[in-house]
């Protein structure tokens, strides 16, 4: 695959349900986009009712035909946050955003892209939100530091509660 | 009138905790003998007979769907099928905190009528925790979430109940889970009790123990049920997603697996003291934290129905006094608790000692990564904590805490060598290196399940040895139990290992007369069919699955429409077989008269659960044990005071 198609019908805002007339201009704004324009949705705030009446997305629900592909990309959607569910990854979502998200994946994946520029990606775009690995970075450092401090502390509470026994 | 009488019962069980609390601590500050002291286990008795009636009042009304009742109305509908209904009693906030009170004050019954091993004193000391506790949820209830509030004027019909919660699994879940809260409230008293006497004594954990492993059989049910619940419901196989709520449950199982170790140290070897005392608060603060997590609102989720930050920080005082009063107290009393018996690291005592240093790590870590995201939110920054970070960062700790299990059962108590147990310790190391290089050779495994794999052979024989030269018969049933619990977790990390390194997923659109193929099953769809429950309709697939081009079974997955309130859920068709499942789901419509199929080919993946169970059976077969020998020991005591009384009277008659 050469080019890719980007069709995201979200943005992080739901909004609310709007007018008939806006749900059709939007409409009309999709039909060329989904005919294989290069369009970056995610500028777009789309309500959540005219997403439902749309066909979700090519590869929501279709697999790669490459296993070694398929795995790559179902490895990196379990670590995805769903934005519109409650704590599940893409990979657990009925959710068209993350039908939507899933495609994303597979597309770039089979473009040859590395998880880990997807990944930054839509990081980038969604926010660390987006993303259930945390980095290392200024506000989530004790996280990692944590784990550190208490292999230290569990280690010498042992070596203490031991060496004293002898 | 009704539910004026539950609220009026309510009322008086809460009177009764503070009677009892003020008797009870009145009677421990001025030693025994006290007048006061009589009233405590009255108290504690009618309090949990008053709370009983309460919460049998709510039942009544949510079976006759009382729509006056503003509780009803908000959470029943007059067509739900009546187990649902019952169940709606506590599928809400205000009913399961009455659950839990009830709950609670039962367990408060079974204290004050039974147990009498202990001085006195310490018996007061504990039924006066047991009361401040329980006064804490009766204000929180009667103050801020009264269940029994009637509407002015009674709705025409109820707002139902959330579908995904009607379901026979959910409707045990919350009340087992509680089972297992309150328990650990129990032990906590008993823990206050010892430390305001300062009788940190092997008495103390002998009658500690049994809530302990009640409250830990009920969690790991209820963990069990709870994952098996979001596997079979959700729709996409998943069966744990570190979600805080998922969290909540976990913190408190790890905290009373710790409590549970330690207690048999203290038990057994009068050591470990103040670590268990340590251990019997941070159990109980992790439950607090649970509810509070689960009922503030704090986290929007299927389980946090109740959002509403007034009760939340109605919870976060409670959860305030209770921890910082109880670890206050723990700070200004663990210096005088002496740390009781010695003992060499390689004992029986150090093993357990990993054991509870690693899963106070593993606690923390969860801990850290459930309350991170919520600090960082309120500065406007937003992580999010999931599977990439609690994984390895777990395993970092469980492998250790796994080897350790392994070995520490072969142990003796005190002083040991491993030299002495070289050859089991041989074989379970041969046995987990075998696996390993077989598992690598086999497939391409990630490095996690990889550990898993490797590690769950290598304990399902190591939890077996205990049981070698031993004649079976004469084994004691708390060391069946122990052996049981131990065989469950190594099936259990087997099964998770094989679930995350095998699974075989295919997602097709097929028109009926299609198939499509998932690992070794070939599934046909035969066709799609609209069907109708009591209060759904649905889309029915019809699978024939054959596996390994065997005998077809028909699966019927379902995606459902709730009408009140409306929803949709998914129902997922299982083929369950030893050594795996087969897991079906129907989609949405795909066009030109096709359906969106879901098939998943799960190996060895129900292990998990039963692992999970037999985890469980292992704390009920430890608790009868426990339990039986108590029993006897006391018949046994009470049988040598009468010899002795009786020798006594002999000699004294000649003397006169």
């Amino acid at each position: 695959m050469t080019t890719v198609r980007t069709q995201f019908r979200h943005s992080r805002e739901s909004g609310n349900p709007a007018n008939k007339g806006a749900r059709e201009a939007l409409r009309a704004y999709w039909i060329p986009a989904f005919a294989g324009m290069t369009m970056f949705w995610c500028a777009f705030g789309i309500p959540l009712a005219a997403q439902d009446t749309m066909p979700p997305a090519p590869y929501a629900y279709r697999q790669l035909a490459d296993p070694a592909l398929e795995a790559k990309a179902r490895a990196l959607m379990e670590t995805l946050r769903c934005l519109k569910c409650q704590s599940q990854s893409i990979a657990d979502s009925d959710a068209p955003m993350a039908g939507d998200m899933r495609s994303q994946v597979r597309i770039r994946i089979a473009a040859g892209e590395e998880p880990e520029a997807i990944r930054d990606w839509l990081r980038e775009r969604y926010g660390d939100y987006v993303s259930y690995r945390p980095q290392v970075g200024a506000a989530t450092w004790p996280l990692f530091a944590g784990p550190l401090v208490l292999l230290l502390v569990a280690g010498a509470a042992m070596w203490r509660r031991f060496e004293r026994r002898r | 009138m009704i539910a004026e009488l539950g609220l009026a019962a309510l009322w008086l069980a809460a009177a009764l905790a503070a009677l009892q609390l003020v008797c009870g601590a009145l009677a421990t500050h001025a030693g025994e003998g006290h007048d006061l002291a009589l009233l405590t286990r009255p108290a504690a008795i009618l309090q949990g007979g008053l709370a009983a009636f309460s919460f049998a009042m709510l039942v009544w009304v949510f079976a006759i769907t009382d729509l006056s009742v503003k509780l009803v109305a908000a959470n029943s509908h007059a067509m739900k099928p009546l187990v649902f209904k019952l169940a709606g009693a506590w599928g809400n906030h205000e009913g399961s905190m009455l659950l839990w009170v009830t709950v609670m004050a039962l367990a408060g019954v079974l204290i004050a009528a039974v147990e009498r091993r202990l001085p006195e004193r310490t018996m007061q000391a504990t039924l006066a925790a047991q009361g401040f506790v329980a006064l804490g949820f009766y204000a929180f209830l009667l103050l801020s979430s009264n269940p029994f509030e009637r509407l002015p004027i009674p709705a025409a019909e109820g707002m139902g109940l959330n579908p995904l919660l009607q379901d026979l699994g959910l409707a045990f879940h919350p009340p087992t889970l509680y089972f297992g809260y309150v328990g650990l409230s129990v032990a906590f008293s008993f823990a206050v009790g010892a430390l305001v006497t300062r009788q940190v004594t092997p008495e103390f954990a002998r009658a500690m123990r049994p809530w302990v492993l009640g409250a830990w059989v009920f969690l790991t049910l209820g963990i069990t049920a709870g994952s098996y619940w979001a596997y079979y419901e959700l729709g996409w196989g998943g069966w744990w997603f570190w979600d805080p709520v998922e969290n909540a449950s976990l913190m408190p199982w790890l905290a009373a697996t710790a409590l549970l170790h330690s207690a048999g140290v203290l038990a057994a070897r009068d050591a470990l003291r103040a670590w268990t005392i340590m251990l019997g608060v941070v159990a109980f603060s992790m439950s607090m934290l649970g509810t509070f997590l689960v009922r503030s609102g704090i986290l929007t989720s299927v389980h946090a129905f109740a959002v509403d930050p007034e009760r939340g920080s109605f919870i976060l005082a409670l959860l305030a006094i209770y921890i910082g009063g109880a670890l206050l107290l723990f700070a200004l009393r663990a210096g005088t608790v002496s740390e009781g018996e010695r003992f060499a690291v390689a004992s029986r005592e150090g093993a357990l000692v990993v054991n509870n240093v690693m899963l106070s790590a593993v606690l923390a870590i969860v801990l850290l990564g459930t309350l991170y995201p919520l600090l960082t939110e309120a500065f406007d920054v937003r992580v999010s904590v999931g599977p990439p970070y609690f994984n390895p960062v777990g395993t970092i700790f469980v492998a250790p805490m796994l080897l350790a299990m392994a070995v520490g059962p072969l142990l003796r108590w005190r002083q040991d060598s491993l030299g002495r147990v070289n050859r089991e310790v041989a074989l379970v190391a041969a046995l987990i290196l075998a696996a390993l290089v077989l598992v690598s050779i086999v497939g391409e495994v990630s490095l996690l399940p990889l550990i898993g794999l490797s590690l769950a052979g290598g304990l399902a024989v190591a939890s077996l040895l205990p049981l070698g030269g031993r004649t079976l018969r004469r084994v004691p049933l708390a060391t069946w139990g122990m052996v049981a619990a131990h065989f469950g977790i190594a099936m259990a990390l087997f099964g998770m290992a094989s679930d995350s390194a095998f699974t075989k997923e295919r997602l097709a659109a097929l028109e009926p007369g299609q198939s499509a193929e998932a690992g070794p099953w070939r599934v046909t769809l035969d066709r799609v069919e609209p069907v109708a429950g009591p209060n759904w309709t649905a889309l029915q697939a019809s699978l024939s699955a054959s596996y390994k081009g065997g005998e077809p079974i028909v699966l019927t997955p379902q995606a459902r429409s709730f009408w009140a309130p409306p929803q949709q859920t998914t129902e997922s068709a299982l083929a369950t077989r030893w050594n795996g499942q087969l897991y079906a789901v129907i989609g949405q419509e795909a066009g030109r008269g096709r359906w969106q199929i879901r098939l998943w080919w799960k190996p060895f993946v129900t292990w998990i659960w039963l692992g999970g169970m037999l985890v469980a059976l292992g704390g009920v077969l430890a608790l009868i044990g426990r339990v039986l020998a108590d029993l006897k020991r006391r018949s046994v005591t009470r049988r040598a005071r009468a010899r002795r009384d009786e020798a006594r009277a002999l000699v004294a008659e000649p003397a006169e």
